[in-house]
């Protein structure tokens, strides 16, 4: 036997010993797991958790299937309804929105991130505000200005959903410029961008990943990007820009930053062992090329924090929501 | 012609091996999904597409990828219209219309005519878009471009007109069925004010009354209750056995080339705009109604009122590929899947995928004359097999249908709640059915309700109120207008008949 095969075959024997100990060593689950996403298919959720799907399935990495399940009925309330009353259930997960914190404070829906157990987070989302290609706002100052000098409620401003993550970032630059828009709310980003090329609308906050399309054929123009820093990825993306090249809009005079948790979280009840097995898995699923790309082509903020970290993360980010819709008007009676 | 050039690119990466078996395997697979009710091809196609992300890593395997899953979603467009004829139980939503005129004919004993006329033209409403994507694509995704909240308002509007006036019974009891429907359909969250509506704090309400729950229950459990009153028989047992019927119903077909191309251009529009299949199904089937020469026996089983659902739900659902390609805008909620899928494979659907990655394109273009050939090809061979089910006796076959109802309520939402609401409906349709209430304006207000709505919503708050917004361009005009005259044709030709009248007796 030459060496490089008897080193195989030892590493096999210990491989298979570890993994004979290890179910008495770390909790594993023993039936599918049911990865529950708070919206319809094909939102940026949903993409998300399909793409972990996808990598957990084809590098092997749990032995139990995973299966993904949409419940975006009340603005998702009927996702996290379910988790909340899976109490001490570990084989459910659920993907959030920032509709974590926006959904049951406006609609009064009685669950609270409190009722889960936060796991990990896996990114964050940026906004960014786009306007169409033909119009001439070279920066957000500008377009700012304009939409004064139009007059309160005369420009448009499209997003997704209504009392949810556009419609504050409208409402939070409202407040920092004094321009007033009115805010028109669809169904999807996909169709927000669109209705921006055609002119229905004036401006977006929508996501990179839901824009970069248009912006690459020349239809979009990106004003600036609602976060505290530049994104990180300067590989160009047109011919003469990267997203390194979009000013913050701090950069550019207006004060506004927002960004989507894209966050795992389990039921409540659950023990650590169980947390730190999904904390490891989807440590497992961001060292892949698949995931890494993915992030890349979306332009994600890489932030990914655990345990208290994150938890306090969460806590701070449900408090910056709570104040943020108080003023806007948007919340729930009662709440 | 350099679209003729890419497009036999595109047949040289379509036609290998693995992708034609992929090929007969998705079509197979979308078959049987569309025959299920409510596993729909959304559902279905979202199931695998986890398995195809490894497929997609291989050179040429995103092409692959696609051609499995959007042959599902073909599978799934012929396979709707199944049960539809057969058993009155819409496998997809946009296969509701084809249950008007399909399944009288089935109860006729003409199931294998209904089912090859209603595959036969799922494949010319097909091809007509197709042809549509290769030549002229550019085109129509800018005229998508153009449509905002007031002619997506002004497009569901033609929808409720041409449907308007459709049943026979009492106006009466089509408003008290269409305003049932519009109350459904308000049940949930209210996409322009973010508010939960008439949920009353009920958990199970908080995501609305499904159009497909619905529509198992009203004519699926429903019709059971109505056989199992009438003598527990099914009234469509003599039907014709042979592949011979796919000939004969061949033959009768090009007689209704009107109704098939009014139906295609309804279909391709509402596909690129995009409104979606079910709608363009609705509206062709009422455009129908009002323009065929036996338009007033519709509804008692015509070939004719089978071609025209069929011909532009298909139509609608190919051209909805389009919109979700070039602008990364999902026409169907199964378009909106597969948008997913480009994205996790790491393509970037937009303006200018058909210029960077034009083996993509085009072999999936390729794929959908392929695609559509070989599910015509595997659909009508199995006519026999399915209008032979038929003849299995009622009191062994009626259990089936109602196991498969409840899964299907079931996997719309993994929800045990819905299996019950679904005996609900099927109650209300049996009701509906003993008292002479239409029950297809119901089905039209909850599928359009909710979307008619916030388009009309979003229009009023672009507008601030200004109805006139309605007419502000010619496009929006010249739909909103032609919906108003659709409507109000019956009162005006009566008028027209009056004042001829009067002058005939002038001249007398």
């Amino acid at each position: 036997m030459n060496r490089p095969a008897a080193k195989s075959l030892l590493a096999a024997v210990v491989a298979s010993a570890l993994s004979v100990l290890s179910p008495a060593l770390a909790w594993e689950p023993t039936k599918t797991v049911e990865f529950i996403v708070p919206a319809g298919t094909g939102g940026g959720a949903d993409q998300m958790a399909r793409l972990i799907q996808g990598i957990i399935a084809k590098n092997g990495l749990m032995k139990e299937s995973m299966v993904v399940v949409n419940k975006g009925g009340g603005a998702g309330a009927e996702g996290f309804l379910e988790v909340k009353s899976a109490k001490g259930d570990p084989h459910k997960i659920i993907i959030t929105l920032s509709n974590t914190f926006t959904t049951p404070l406006a609609t009064g829906v009685p669950f609270s991130w409190k009722d889960l157990t936060p796991v990990r987070m896996l990114a964050l989302d940026q906004f960014v505000l786009w306007v169409n290609a033909e119009t001439p706002y070279k920066n957000a100052k500008d377009y700012v200005e304009a939409v004064k000098k139009a007059g309160p409620g005369k420009m448009k401003m499209g997003g997704t959903g209504s009392k949810q993550e556009d419609q504050i970032i409208t409402v939070a630059l409202e407040k920092q410029t004094g321009a007033k828009f009115t805010y028109i709310p669809y169904k999807g980003g996909g169709a927000v961008a669109t209705q921006l090329v055609g002119k229905h609308i004036d401006s977006s906050v929508n996501n990179p990943i839901e824009a970069v399309a248009q912006w690459r054929a020349g239809n979009l123009r990106p004003l600036c990007v609602f976060d505290d820093t530049r994104m990180p990825y300067k590989e160009k993306v047109t011919k003469d820009m990267a997203w390194n090249d979009i000013p913050t809009c701090k950069e550019s005079g207006v004060n506004t930053d927002y960004v989507m948790l894209r966050g795992i979280f389990m039921p409540g009840g659950v023990t650590p062992d169980q947390v730190k097995y999904y904390v490891d898995l989807l440590e497992k699923v961001r060292q892949t090329p698949e995931w890494k790309k993915f992030m890349e082509d979306g332009a994600f903020n890489q932030t990914a924090l655990t345990g208290k970290e994150y938890a306090d993360w969460v806590a701070k980010a449900d408090q910056l929501h709570y104040g943020l819709m108080k003023e806007a008007g948007f919340l729930a009676a009662g709440k | 012609m350099q679209e003729i050039q890419s497009l036999m690119g595109g047949f040289a990466v379509a036609m290998s091996w693995f992708n034609l078996m992929l090929m007969f395997a998705g079509v197979s697979l979308g078959v049987l999904i569309g025959v299920l009710p409510g596993l729909g091809g959304a559902n279905g196609v979202a199931i695998l597409l986890p398995l195809t992300f490894s497929m997609a890593q291989q050179p040429g395997g995103a092409t692959s990828a696609i051609i499995l899953l959007s042959c599902i979603y073909w599978g799934a467009l012929f396979g709707g219209a199944i049960t539809s004829i057969l058993f009155n139980i819409p496998g997809e939503p946009w296969s509701v219309a084809t249950t008007f005129d399909g399944y009288p004919l089935a109860q006729k004993g003409r199931a294998g005519a209904a089912l090859t006329s209603a595959f036969t033209s799922s494949f010319v409403g097909a091809l007509v878009a197709v042809i549509l994507i290769t030549f002229i694509s550019p085109i129509i995704a800018r005229f998508a471009l153009r449509f905002g909240p007031p002619e997506f308002f002004s497009v569901y509007l033609l929808t409720f007109s041409a449907f308007v006036g459709m049943s026979k019974g009492s106006p009466l009891k089509t408003i008290v069925a269409m305003m049932t429907g519009f109350a459904l359909a308000a049940v949930g969250i209210d996409t322009v004010t973010g508010q939960l509506r008439l949920t009353f704090e009920i958990q199970q309400l908080l995501k609305g009354f499904d159009f497909l729950i619905a529509v198992i229950g009203l004519f699926g459990i429903g019709e059971i209750l109505l056989t199992i009153e009438e003598g527990l028989e099914f009234r469509g047992t003599k039907a014709k056995l042979n592949l011979r019927v796919v000939l004969e119903t061949w033959k009768e077909l090009p007689r209704y080339w009107k109704t098939s191309v009014r139906s295609a251009a309804v279909g391709c529009m509402m596909g690129i705009v995009p409104g979606g299949a079910t709608p363009a199904s609705f509206m062709a089937y009422g455009l129908a109604k009002k323009m065929s020469r036996d338009g007033e026996e519709f509804g008692t089983g015509k070939v004719e009122g089978v071609v025209a659902p069929e011909t532009a739900a298909h139509a609608a659902g190919t051209s909805a590929l389009l919109p979700m390609l070039t602008l990364g805008v999902p026409g169907s909620p199964t378009a909106a899947v597969l948008l997913g899928g480009l994205l996790i494979w790491g393509l970037q659907p937009g303006p200018l995928l058909f210029l960077e990655k034009p083996d993509f394109v085009w072999g999936l273009i390729a794929s959908m004359y392929l695609g559509n050939i070989v599910g015509l090809i595997v659909v009508l061979t199995c006519v026999p097999l399915f209008a032979s089910i038929l003849r299995i006796p009622f009191s062994i076959i009626a259990p089936v249908i109602l196991v498969i109802c409840a899964i299907g309520a079931y996997t719309v939402h993994n929800s045990i709640f819905d299996v019950w609401l679904m005996l609900v409906f099927g109650v209300l349709g049996y009701v509906f059915k003993k008292l002479d209430y239409p029950m297809a304006p119901l089905v039209l207000a909850l599928v359009l309700g909710d979307r008619a709505e916030d388009a009309f919503r979003q229009s009023m708050l672009g507008s601030q109120g200004d109805l006139g917004i309605f007419f502000s361009n010619p496009l929006v005009g010249t739909i909103t207008g032609a919906s108003l005259l659709l409507l109000f044709w019956p009162l005006l030709s009566r008028l027209v008949a009056i004042a001829r009248g009067r002058n005939g007796n002038a001249a007398g």
